[in-house]
């Protein structure tokens, strides 16, 4: 059997004996040389080739990052955790050769890379960037939203002056709007072939970009097999950076865990992407699989009290709740250690590093002290709910603490909540009592965090969080530059009530895992997709 | 034949109003689930003027007698709406799910007959002795393993360990082209395309979770036959048949068997509708873009258009697997007549 095993076979691909030989390589145009095909499984389903389209998931965006160009994109760094991730400090060039920001902040003026081609050979022009930009401001839903944080809100921002040069003008500086052109929502289409598929109803030709991509990015979608796969071939004339090694990607969807990792151990595949933390740390420990853990950025994993709720309005009941969570059981029965523990850190804050350790840990006895100086002293009944759809790691987590509540007076019932119920009810409605919680920040600021998880009736304040001060202070905070005098003091700041108000209490920063078997290259990005250009064979 | 027609006819007709209740039923159920498909939609982000537009976008503002009437009129027009969870019209999602579906049960159990009546034969003439005892060990080995047990087991020993199954990856491994399409089914679809390396191909992924469905499948095949058996050969008229001399092949197969088949084949058609919507957990361990699958997903996030497609889907579907088996009936017993 190894000797027709998948691996061999995929080193034959490279000579022109294993192309003629198979029926699947036959029909695809032949290709020399470099490259070959690597074979991926993922657990998640693609529902559209487009990103701006209304119900799009998140496995999608993959589609958006390899097949579309931006202006911009993030750098390269080593991660922790090993492997590479993408660096939010450094801004990179992508379709953008070059952009410049007016002294006063308002107005960036881009230059288009001159020798830049969509895969149908035609120019990129600032026109394609500006009908792009409008769309993803116009097409309303998550792209608007995620557009807006940036400042970027209305087509008249938007302004094509000629062929090469594209300029963008903010009602008000932020330090957000460049690092915002870099994730994936802003990609540019082709906007003569979506234009030309457009119809009245349908000015934005959604319908049409849902099943064909138009783009000029390193890889163009061959086949996709709803459901099933997605191939990708590399687009030689691509000039957003360096050319993939990979002259084919084969995405296969397989929603069995216990497959996926049949699968990577024999190496019949190269890389199973996002697979759960057991499994991480199981392969981790064997010859052959390299496994990369890397700590989500701006993502922490919460318990929340809900300020709706009578005795959770009590700081002593809510610093009780803190100092009773067994949480490096938790990290190690949930997790399996994957990720980075958030508790057990300095009381003082002196830098304004993010995710951080809270300043609490395991301590039963102050947990009861706290409890006694409350006015809930004889202790209380709530229920705390988890989403169905988060089981994984909800799950353990939740027993743990139910079981650690217990002790201090504290009756919980664990409720599980439908994944499809479990937005309205936390996010929306925000009327769980107590709740586990995950959000993290694309954009990967500590303000950013603030304002999404701690500002009063936003979407992911599933506490019904309010405090005046954190109000001013994320919004004076969230647009000034990072060198400004006032950035530092005012996290600081916030991160002071935060820990000493506990409408979050922090758990874990969770990490995204990646197995790798014969392959190289794999780097970590905020969006927790899947980015298959710098991907290499294990030998180059 | 004109008995036949007019009886098929009938029975057609019978289904008209069962088909209408499941419309409407369908429908209500879909609405009466928990969960808001626009704020699940509206994606991570999304605040509350986006899960609005959202839900104008999906017509679910309008009032619930409006919406029913629209999807009635897409209905008659042969447009069951489109699926969110796929991004895909449900029509297109159907088309090719359901043959996938229906070629690996039917594969299936095509499998666990040839095994299971047999067995139930050979066991209900033999009663006590080891076929008889192999049977029940079979059977209740069969039974007793969750289907995505026995489809782990089976995916760790012959392809993980022994490496004799090709990799559990769906219905074609990657390196294959998927026939062009005129059933669905891939082995009808390779043979037609006279692509015999392709439907080897096929046929390799299919074995296991073909075995996993059948090993679920036999209990009820195996148990029935030999109950049915059993009691036909016991019969007055079986009796009459040896006192008659007739040779013991000719009272077994020639009236023993072919009375004991009426039960047989009704289980076979309960079997087959069960395990149509039921193999869920096969589909998920063999990555098998199959109907049950997408139906679990698509009643997980509330998406409307999809379950209801899927249900109609279903319902046709018993309506003429019944009409089926009632064909069969008068095949095999002369006094159920056509007319």
């Amino acid at each position: 059997m190894t000797d027709t095993s998948r691996r061999n076979f995929l080193k034959l691909t490279g000579t022109t004996m294993g192309a003629a030989m198979l029926p699947f390589l036959k029909a695809m145009p032949a290709h020399a040389q470099t490259g070959g095909t690597i074979v991926i499984v993922s657990g998640q389903t693609i529902n559209s080739l487009d990103l701006h389209r209304t119900g799009t998931n998140r496995a999608s965006y993959q589609v958006a990052v390899n097949c579309y160009d931006r202006l911009v994109s993030f750098g390269t760094k080593d991660a922790p955790g090993g492997g590479l991730s993408y660096d939010y400090d450094t801004i990179v060039p992508e379709l953008a050769e070059s952009w410049t920001i007016s002294d006063d902040g308002l107005t960036m003026t881009f230059k288009i890379k001159s020798d830049a081609t969509f895969w149908d050979g035609r120019k990129v022009t600032a026109a394609d960037v500006k009908w792009s930009f409008d769309r993803a401001v116009s097409a309303g839903g998550f792209p608007t939203v995620q557009m807006k944080a940036g400042g970027l809100e209305r087509p008249d921002q938007f302004e094509a002056v000629d062929d090469e040069t594209f300029v963008i003008t903010l009602d008000k500086p932020s330090k957000l709007t460049l690092p915002d052109l870099a994730v994936p929502v802003p990609f540019i289409i082709n906007s003569e072939v979506a234009k030309a598929n457009a119809t009245e109803d349908d000015p934005w030709a959604m319908e049409y970009l849902h099943m064909t991509p138009a783009g000029s990015g390193a890889f163009q979608v061959v086949r996709w097999d709803q459901g099933q796969q997605l191939v990708y071939e590399r687009n030689d004339a691509w000039v957003g950076g360096p050319l993939p090694s990979f002259e084919r990607v084969i995405v296969r969807e397989v929603p069995s865990p216990a497959t996926r990792r049949a699968l990577i151990e024999r190496g019949d595949v190269q890389m199973s992407f996002n697979i759960p933390n057991k499994d991480a740390a199981e392969l981790d420990a064997m010859d052959g699989v390299d496994v990369y853990s890397t700590p989500i950025e701006n993502c922490i994993h919460c318990l929340c009290p809900n300020f709706n709720f009578e005795p959770f309005q009590d700081a002593n009941v809510r610093k009780a709740l803190a100092y009773a969570i067994p949480y490096e059981a938790i990290f190690q029965t949930a997790a399996y250690g994957r990720g980075a523990p958030m508790w057990g850190g300095e009381a003082e804050i002196t830098d304004t590093a993010w995710p951080r350790k809270s300043p609490y840990m395991t301590d039963l006895a102050k947990a009861k002290e706290h409890m006694a100086a409350s006015s809930f002293a004889s202790g209380f009944e709530v229920p705390l709910s988890i989403s169905l759809g988060l089981a994984d790691w909800m799950e353990p987590t939740a027993l743990l603490l139910q079981e650690a509540f217990g002790e201090i007076g504290i009756k919980t019932q664990i409720e599980k909540i439908p994944g499809a119920n479990w937005r309205t009810a936390a996010l929306v409605e925000k009327r769980l009592p107590l709740h586990l919680e995950n959000f993290g920040g694309w954009l990967n600021t500590p303000d950013y965090y603030f304002f999404w998880a701690y500002k009063h009736g936003h979407l992911f304040n599933s506490s019904n969080y309010l405090n005046e001060e954190i109000e001013t202070l994320v919004d004076s905070t969230l647009h000034i530059p990072m060198d400004d005098p006032a950035y530092a003091p005012n996290i600081k700041r916030m991160f002071e009530i935060a820990f000493e108000d506990l409408p979050r209490i922090p758990l874990w920063q969770p990490a995204l895992n990646v197995a790798m078997n014969d392959a190289a290259g794999y780097e970590f990005w905020f969006h927790r997709q899947l980015d298959v250009r710098p991907l290499t064979t294990a030998t180059s | 034949m004109a008995a036949r027609s007019k009886m098929i006819l009938g029975r057609v007709a019978q289904a008209i109003p069962v088909v209408m209740g499941v419309v409407v039923i369908s429908f209500l159920l879909t609405r009466a689930l928990p969960g808001d498909p626009a704020a699940y939609f509206a994606g991570p982000a999304a605040d509350e003027a986006s899960i609005a537009e959202i839900r104008e976008t999906l017509g679910l503002d309008e009032p619930l007698f409006q919406q029913f009437f629209y999807y009635v009129g897409d209905l008659i027009r042969g447009d069951l709406g489109t699926s969110l969870t796929t991004g895909q019209a449900v029509l297109t999602d159907l088309g090719a799910r359901l043959p996938a579906s229906l070629e690996l049960t039917l594969v299936a159990l095509l499998l666990s007959c040839a095994i299971a009546i047999p067995l139930g034969v050979l066991a209900a003439t033999r009663p006590g002795t080891w076929v008889d005892h192999l049977c029940r060990v079979l059977v209740t080995a069969g039974v007793s393993m969750p289907t995505f047990f026995t489809g782990i087991l089976l995916i760790y020993i012959f392809y993980y360990l022994a490496g004799l199954a090709p990799s559990p990856l769906g219905r074609l491994d990657f390196i294959y082209l998927s026939p062009p399409h005129v059933t669905g089914f891939y082995l009808i679809d390779a043979a037609l395309a006279g692509d015999w390396e392709t439907w080897l191909g096929a046929l390799k992924q299919l074995i296991l979770p073909a075995t996993t469905l059948a090993l679920f499948t036999l209990a009820p095949i195996a148990r029935m036959t030999r109950a049915a058996m059993l009691s036909a050969l016991s019969s007055d008229f079986i009796r009459t048949a040896r006192a008659a001399g007739l040779s013991d092949r000719k009272v077994l197969f020639g009236y023993a068997f072919r009375n004991a088949l009426l039960p047989v084949v009704t289980t076979l058609g309960m079997v087959f509708s069960f395990t149509l919507g039921a193999n869920v957990l096969v589909e998920k361990v063999f990555a098998w873009p199959g109907i049950g699958s997408y139906a679990v997903e698509a009643l997980v996030v509330s998406d409307y258009a999809a379950v209801q497609g899927f249900v109609l889907a279903m319902a046709l579907l018993f309506v003429a697997l019944n009409l089926v088996i009632d064909i069969a009936y008068a095949l095999i017993d002369p006094r159920i007549g056509l007319n």
